[in-house]
């Protein structure tokens, strides 16, 4: 093969990476903390990519009103819970949701690519919390199958919410960086740079926010011995809520990083997320460096299958899961016995 | 017979009369059928034994493939079709099940997706398959001069292969079988010690489960007689999922309930809603899956408890199980006493120990820096009863799952009944001659005491899954029942047999699980707090029967904080605290000595 080109795959492929990196990590935080499957996240992050490329061609995204509407359901439903209990909730969902609705109003007419970026990340966030709230919460100690079957329902949910919102076209988010460095005969893109750049602020922000913060430590906490946390005081609502919000943050955040490398449609979310659960499984649901690896190692293969093979690109991926799954059979005990 | 008129009349309702009505719905029952028997194997994975797989409709594209390729391409009989196909989907099933087989569910479930992908994909790609363009032309099915080339007779057919499958499902279901099946959702632990092989059972089941598919697949293919990758896709694997959740994963019943609620009104949706909306859209899934997460939150059942109790309960018999529930069955009647017990309190030895069951040689067993077992040794021998005791956290339980295969030691070695003493499986401990009851009672609560009972007798059964299915299990399963009954009625459950297990008082369980030891008919028997909960004449009808058992040449080691009960009943007492053996002897020297007073501060009364 031509060195260049590889050296093109090669890049793409960490480039792609480096999203499913980002995506495995909100998987395993959520599945930590709540043992959750966040199937859904996929959708997010079409949502994400598909708000902000709305923004920016100037119109409000429907998206919007899904968080309008979640958020005073949750206003609604929280007004049983004594008053400090809805203060907090008016100014979680009602205040928040005003602002962010005003503004994207009154920017999305501006059409600038920072700011379409930064609502549609302010926008997509708070849907994970909500997601957590209505849909997994009130069966939070269901077995980790059934929560998947919900995962799995509410995945369909969102894609059926997301052609109503965005109609079947497909759509680019602007990009960050538009620039291109050359070092040699060798093309490096700006907006991988972006994207690899996102990826390890984001890395050292939750080795931060993990190692340093009251938060972080319950959310550590409670995926390490949930009863136990509970014991000491810690609201496993809360932590399930934070671990939501962060992987919605996460999922947006790649949304908008590859809608600016590939054109994506509402169901584009589900596949991408796919590979980030391939490389969380090569993690065995629980190791983030191994995942980071096999994010990798999925993103440079699939980049490389999609030269050689491209109509088999998405079997190759997927059967990487096989000898991956062996070797985390042999290495490790029965786990059954879930009560 | 009940169930056979049941399925029976349903599925004569459903295969006969939509072929009395216009073409449309004949196809769509036919495809109510089809999706039945994908939805029936997923009730065995996913209701009954707690697995699932995200994949099914790519075991039905698989056969369906399969059958296409040679009776349409090599011009062979639909039979070699059917068979090839079957072998193809089991294979490929089992296989998929051999590589998740140490992992929990979830991670099943997760590959069923992968996978479920990749051959919707590779249906798309592979030159010979025609992509999606779909080959058409398959031949009917034909038996000898007949051939169901007409749309009607072909949902004779599937209806009558629905009828089929559904009962041998529950033929399966109801007997060894299918009680070990049940061990597989959350009580695999339990099964090992009756002799399970739970691993290679969930294997089995997930094969079943592929195998319907298949065999759906066959039907589609030849009843369609075109076929393209579009109906084997994720989303229609999810689609027989939601079926079951909908209809209800833990029924038989809730196959078909749900198969035909999700297609016809999936039909109607498709109607009205771009009526309603006056644009096409993906809203039947949307509503779907709204009505799926509903049902998952507020009646994760499915829809078949609630006609459940639509029905009228021919129970009048309530008023006799709360009589029952006052008078605990252990104190019920001397008439279930073992025959020739002593009538006093057993006096501890008997008779004579025999040979040494059970050594326990310097066994440790750490977790992480805590030592749990710190060099224990003892042994049991036949014909005595030894007691395991100390404070709580002393490691009496961690060292009963040290013996009984559960954690193999840090160092040390456990020899049974003369063995090496390598470390062995539990199910393998079980099959030399040891049985166990659990700290915390393991039982399908949902499930009679009897057929608790007989999951003890489950290794001595030789019944496979097909003989089971064919009922040709008759004269076994007779024999175990009977089996179970005795063991039940000895220790006092005979008035109980068909109560839920989980109804029982917790002591009661309790006895329940010690009669499903006995079933085991083991050499040595061991106890995990066997008193606890009991009222004082159960404790002495246990104490009884333990005598007895003791005569009879069994060794029992037994873990119990009641010190009466212990001190009355032992040959011999150990007490362990801080995961070390401190003190060993008669209960008397035992209750001397000094250390054992420190060990428990004064704990003993």
């Amino acid at each position: 093969m031509d060195p260049f080109i590889f050296f093109a795959l090669l890049q793409d492929g960490i480039t792609t990476g480096a999203i499913y990196l980002l995506l495995a990590i909100g998987l395993l935080i959520v599945f930590s903390a709540t043992r959750v499957i966040f199937v859904p996240q996929g959708d997010l992050l079409a949502f994400g990519a598909l708000t902000a490329a709305g923004l920016q061609s100037g119109h409000v995204p429907a998206t919007l009103w899904l968080l309008d509407g979640l958020s005073a359901a949750a206003l609604l439903a929280s007004l049983t819970g004594g008053v400090r209990a809805a203060g907090r909730a008016l100014l979680v969902w009602g205040v928040y949701p005003a602002v962010v609705s005003l503004a994207s109003v009154w920017l999305a007419r501006r059409e600038i690519p920072a700011v379409s970026i930064l609502l549609a990340l302010a926008i997509v966030t708070p849907m994970g919390p909500l997601i957590w709230r209505f849909a997994y919460r009130p069966m939070a100690d269901a077995s980790v199958l059934a929560l998947l079957i919900l995962s799995m329902a509410l995945h369909f949910v969102l894609i059926g919410l997301g052609l109503v919102f965005f109609g079947p076209e497909e759509a680019s988010v602007p990009a960050l960086s538009t620039a291109n460095f050359t070092i040699g005969a060798l093309d490096i893109s700006g907006q991988s740079l972006c994207v690899l750049g996102a990826a390890v602020a984001l890395v050292v922000g939750l080795g931060w926010f993990f190692g340093a913060t009251v938060q972080g430590k319950a959310l550590r906490a409670a995926a390490s011995d949930p009863l136990g946390a509970r014991l000491v005081g810690i609201d496993a609502g809360a932590t399930g809520s934070l671990a939501f919000g962060l992987a919605a943050f996460i999922a947006a955040l790649a949304g908008v990083l590859i809608g600016a490398l590939t054109p994506l449609s509402y169901d584009a979310g589900f596949e991408i997320g796919l590979k980030g659960f391939v490389a969380a499984i090569m993690g065995g649901l629980v190791s983030y460096p191994m995942a980071a690896a096999g994010a990798l190692l999925v993103g440079v293969l699939e980049s490389l299958g999609s030269f050689w093979a491209s109509a088999y690109r998405e079997v190759i991926v997927f059967t990487l899961l096989i000898p991956v799954l062996l070797w985390l059979s042999l290495r490790r005990g029965s786990d059954e016995d879930r009560a | 017979m009940k169930p056979w008129l049941a399925v029976a009349a349903t599925v004569a309702a459903l295969g006969i009369v939509p072929a009395l009505l216009p073409a449309f719905y004949v196809t769509l029952f036919g495809y109510v059928g089809l999706a039945s028997l994908v939805a029936l194997g997923l009730v065995l994975l996913t209701g009954i034994s707690g697995q699932t797989s995200f994949g099914q409709a790519s075991f039905v594209g698989l056969a369906a493939y399969a059958t296409t390729l040679l009776t349409k391409f090599a011009g062979a009989p639909p039979i070699a079709g059917l068979v090839v196909g079957l072998a193809v989907t089991g294979s490929v099933a089992w296989l998929l099940g051999l590589i998740t087989a140490r992992l929990s569910g979830h991670f099943l479930a997760l590959v069923s997706v992968a996978w479920g992908i990749s051959f919707f994909s590779l249906f798309g790609t592979i030159p010979l398959l025609r992509g999606f363009n779909g080959i058409g032309g398959i031949p009917p099915l034909t038996l000898g001069a007949l051939s169901a080339a007409n749309p009607r007779v072909n949902l004779a057919v599937i209806w009558a292969v629905v009828a089929a499958i559904m009962l041998l499902s529950a033929n399966l279901l109801d007997s060894r079988i299918g009680r070990a099946i049940r061990t597989l959702n959350g009580a695999r632990l339990m099964g090992e010690s009756v002799g399970i092989d739970t691993a290679r059972l969930s294997r089995a089941v997930f094969v079943i489960a592929a195998l319907y598919a298949g065999l759906a697949g066959f039907l589609f293919a030849h009843f369609q007689r075109f076929i393209s990758p579009t109906p084997f896709s994720l989303g229609a694997s999810i689609d027989y999922l939601f079926m079951v959740i909908i209809g209800g994963a833990a029924f038989l019943w809730g196959a078909p309930v749900g198969a035909i609620l999700v297609v016809v009104l999936r039909d109607q949706f498709n109607d009205w809603i771009p009526r309603l909306t006056g644009q096409p859209g993906d809203y039947e899934a949307l509503v779907f899956s709204l009505v799926v997460i509903l049902l998952l939150q507020r009646a994760p059942g499915g829809l078949m408890p609630l006609l459940l109790r639509l029905r009228p309960r021919k129970r009048p018999d309530v008023a006799a199980e709360t009589a029952s529930d006052a008078t605990p069955a252990l104190s019920i009647a001397p008439t279930g006493a073992p025959t020739g017990a002593p009538t006093g309190a057993p006096t501890a030895a008997a008779g004579a120990p025999g040979p040494e069951l059970l050594a326990v040689e310097s066994v440790t067993r750490h977790f992480g820096g805590l030592a749990a077992n710190q060099d224990v040794s003892f042994a049991v021998r036949a014909g005595e009863i030894v007691a395991l005791i100390g404070p709580n956290g002393a490691g009496k339980t961690t060292l009963f799952n040290v013996i009984s295969g559960v954690l193999p030691p840090s160092a040390g070695r456990v020899r049974l009944f003369g063995t090496a003493g390598g470390h062995l499986a539990p199910r393998r401990i079980a099959a030399l001659g040891l049985a166990r009851t659990f700290q915390h009672v393991k039982l399908l609560g949902g499930r009679s005491v009897l057929e608790n009972v007989a999951l003890g007798a489950h290794a001595s059964g030789r019944a496979g899954v097909l003989r089971c299915m064919l009922r040709l299990d008759r004269k076994e399963e007779r024999r175990i029942l009977a089996d179970a009954r005795a063991q039940a009625t000895l220790v006092g459950l005979g008035d109980v047999l068909d109560r839920p297990a989980g109804d029982l008082p917790l002591g009661q369980q309790r006895v329940v699980e010690i009669a499903r030891a006995l079933c085991l008919r083991p050499r040595l028997l061991l106890l995990d707090e066997p008193a606890a909960g009991l009222r004082l004449q159960e404790k002495q009808r246990l104490a009884l029967l333990l005598g007895q058992l003791r005569a009879e040449g069994m060794g029992v080691l037994l873990v119990e904080h009641d010190m009466d009960f212990v001190m009355q009943l032992a040959d011999r007492v150990v007490v362990m605290d801080f995961g070390q053996k401190i003190s060993e002897g008669l209960p008397a020297q035992v209750q001397a000595d000094p250390l054992v007073r420190e060990a428990y501060l004064g704990s003993v009364a």
